[in-house]
């Protein structure tokens, strides 16, 4: 039995602009064991969402997949044809989006919608893919679903249509579901009850989670790997645990100093100096150096390698790399 | 130490109309000191009425009723020409800085503006001189004079909007949401500037956010906030080492901790969402999520009362 549901293999993705190609994603291998819910986490422009749209097959012109594999148990998907494509998507892979409010149709009840997906893949009757989605709502948590069927989405407040799009995602049980920051435009407490949803589904469906976040909380609570990701490059990846406890790469290491603390007040925070650079114009080698405090003479002449540092544990840096 | 107070709301509610009769209840009678050289959070989620609390405390917005006072002044019926020189001591810093900079003006002419305005320099190059001195408190340099908006970066668009906000050297910024819209790395520089002027300028903020880590690194009080209603307000160490307010303990506990050996088998989840503003609840308006309701709570509104150290409203601390 095959036991990984995604292989993603040096998947690379560019915008062709009139500046020149831009690598969103550079050499992005990874894959998602079966029933497990993997964490993309990085800054915004890092090619987290462009990896999530590649698997999908959603990249709009000037953007492309210039190279790679992505196969999902075994079907390489970057070889079918858009008719295809589209069979996969909504039955095999299903993607999420951040803000509920823009994914969902405004002059369409939200249970029409959802019923659309079921109608699409399955040689169902109305009445029959009307029961399916209300199955749906009552296991995403939708309180009253035969009420909530016949609203329309600015009727529902944030947490329910992103409830509304988690169901429209699951009801053909897919393979893998790809979530992109699902709770950044939630309230806390409203981010809580998905995540809790989000691995209730994984467990009853057995379906695969690709969760991409820019948060370290949502990913410490829910993953079982993480991939940190850097102007296009994975940096880091490791085992959740072993990410949190012993991180490698200095700009993972930034990343994780830099939560404020909710135990102490501090009297600074702890900051990465600068910003993202600019994917048009990369610095020469490693393009984390120009904020990195350890850098040495070679970060700024080659791109270093990810080396596997432990076993499962890989980092794409030079320092880290001779164990410093 | 005696603390003066800066800004006071009394009973403040302000309410906006709708269509056949029907109000949304942002703030519904609301009472708030801010203390001179102070830093007050209001906390809450969105749709609580925090913005529109802050906005109301610098008449951004006018209250439906309630009072406000400057240093003792009432301000709240003010003529606008009478008001002009409290407006002077009173900021704002937005949370989008897409969205507050003009993208058809310099950064000169965005800090200047102020300045202008209220005729503080006496020549042209006095202001220049000033924008480049107010430019350079806030991390960036005389060369970014010319530039536009669009040119910078979210983490620089911010501290623009923070020099146009300290021009006029005011007392009192409120802070809305600054950082919310900026990635995690930058979000640390901008909030270490804002506490590093608060230090140096002796301002006071009221400094609005959804992100309780954020407040506990930059508030000296907090003040948590429930459906146009205060729950819970007290010094930040005190409300972060033992919140007392059943909201309080759910929102702190609702934030994921970046640590996975603290994830939770069991998480203290709080049941459904926000009440409608429009038709907010009788009695406790938090009374419909709370696990802890009582039929008092249903009827009876609780009133802020002093208990360990802070005020809280909640019935289960009555007598």
């Amino acid at each position: 039995m095959e036991k990984t549901t995604l292989n993603v293999e040096h998947l690379c993705a560019s915008f062709f602009t009139d500046h020149g190609e831009i690598r969103a994603v550079n050499d992005v291998s990874f894959q998602v064991p079966k029933r497990s819910i993997i964490g993309i986490v990085g800054e915004s422009g890092c090619g987290k969402s462009m990896t999530a749209r590649s698997i999908m097959r959603l990249i709009k012109y000037p953007g492309k997949i210039v190279s790679g594999s992505i196969s999902l148990v075994g079907k390489e998907l970057t070889a079918l044809s858009e008719t295809e494509m589209s069979n996969v998507r909504g039955e095999e892979i299903s993607l999420i989006f951040q803000e509920p409010m823009t994914s969902l149709n405004p002059v369409m009840k939200v249970g029409k919608q959802v019923r659309e997906v079921v109608l699409l893949h399955r040689r169902v009757t109305k009445k029959e893919a009307k029961a399916e989605v209300l199955r749906m709502f009552e296991k995403v948590g939708i309180s009253e679903p035969e009420k909530r069927y016949e609203c329309y989405p600015h009727e529902l407040s944030g947490g329910l249509r992103q409830r509304v799009m988690i169901a429209m995602a699951m009801i053909c049980r897919p393979k893998l579901l790809i979530a992109d920051e699902p709770t950044t435009a939630l309230d806390v407490t409203v981010e809580a009850q998905i995540l809790e949803l989000m691995k209730n589904l994984r467990d009853e469906i057995g379906t695969s989670i690709i969760l991409i976040s820019h948060n370290l909380g949502v990913v410490a609570e829910l993953c079982d790997y993480v991939h940190v990701m850097y102007a296009g490059r994975i940096v880091e990846q490791a085992e959740t645990f072993e990410l949190f406890d012993h991180p490698r790469h200095p700009y993972t290491v930034g990343l994780m100093n830099a939560r404020a603390s909710l135990e102490q007040q501090q009297t600074v925070l702890d900051t990465i100096p600068g910003t993202v650079p600019n994917l048009a114009a990369l610095p020469e080698g490693c393009s984390f150096a120009p904020r990195c405090a350890q850098c040495g003479g070679r970060c700024h002449e080659c791109v270093p390698e990810l080396t596997e540092v432990l076993p499962g544990h890989f980092v794409r840096c030079h320092l880290a790399q001779q164990g410093v | 130490m005696e603390q003066k107070k800066l800004l006071e709301a009394r009973g403040l509610t302000v309410e906006f109309p709708l269509a056949g009769h029907k109000k949304v209840h942002a703030v519904s009678d609301v009472s708030l000191d801010v203390m001179e050289h102070e830093v007050l959070a209001l906390v809450g989620e969105s749709g609580c009425g925090k913005s529109t609390l802050g906005k109301t405390m610098i008449r951004l917005q006018e209250p439906t009723a309630g009072e406000i006072c400057f240093r003792g002044t009432p301000i709240t019926g003010l003529s606008p020409k009478a008001f002009r020189d409290y407006r002077r001591q009173m900021q704002i810093v937005f949370q989008d800085p897409y969205a507050s900079l003009n993208p058809r003006m310099t950064v000169r002419g965005i800090v200047a503006e102020p300045l202008e305005t209220y005729h503080v320099c006496e020549s042209k190059e006095a202001t220049t001189e000033r924008v480049v001195e107010l430019l350079e408190a806030v991390g960036l340099t005389a060369d970014h004079l010319y530039r536009y908006a669009h040119q910078f970066s979210g983490g620089q668009r911010q501290r623009v909007g923070i020099a146009r906000a300290i021009a006029l050297n005011p007392a009192f910024i409120v802070c809305d949401e600054p950082v919310s819209a900026l990635d995690v790395s930058v979000q640390n520089q901008i909030l270490n500037l804002l506490k590093d002027l608060q230090g140096r300028f002796g301002l006071t903020y009221l400094f609005i956010s959804h992100d309780l880590s954020v407040v506990r690194f930059i508030a000296n009080r907090v003040c948590v906030m429930f459906l146009g209603k205060l729950c819970e307000i007290g010094d930040t160490e005190t409300v972060y080492s033992k919140p007392l307010h059943p909201y309080t303990r759910f929102l702190l506990d609702a934030i994921p901790k970046a640590d996975p050996h603290q994830r939770r088998k069991e998480r203290l989840l709080l049941a459904g969402e926000l009440p409608s503003p429009v038709n907010p609840p009788a009695g406790c308006r938090f009374h419909t999520r709370c696990p802890y309701a009582t039929e008092k709570c249903r009827t009876v509104e609780p009133q802020l009362q002093e208990v360990e150290g802070r005020k809280v409203a909640c019935h289960i601390y009555g007598e």
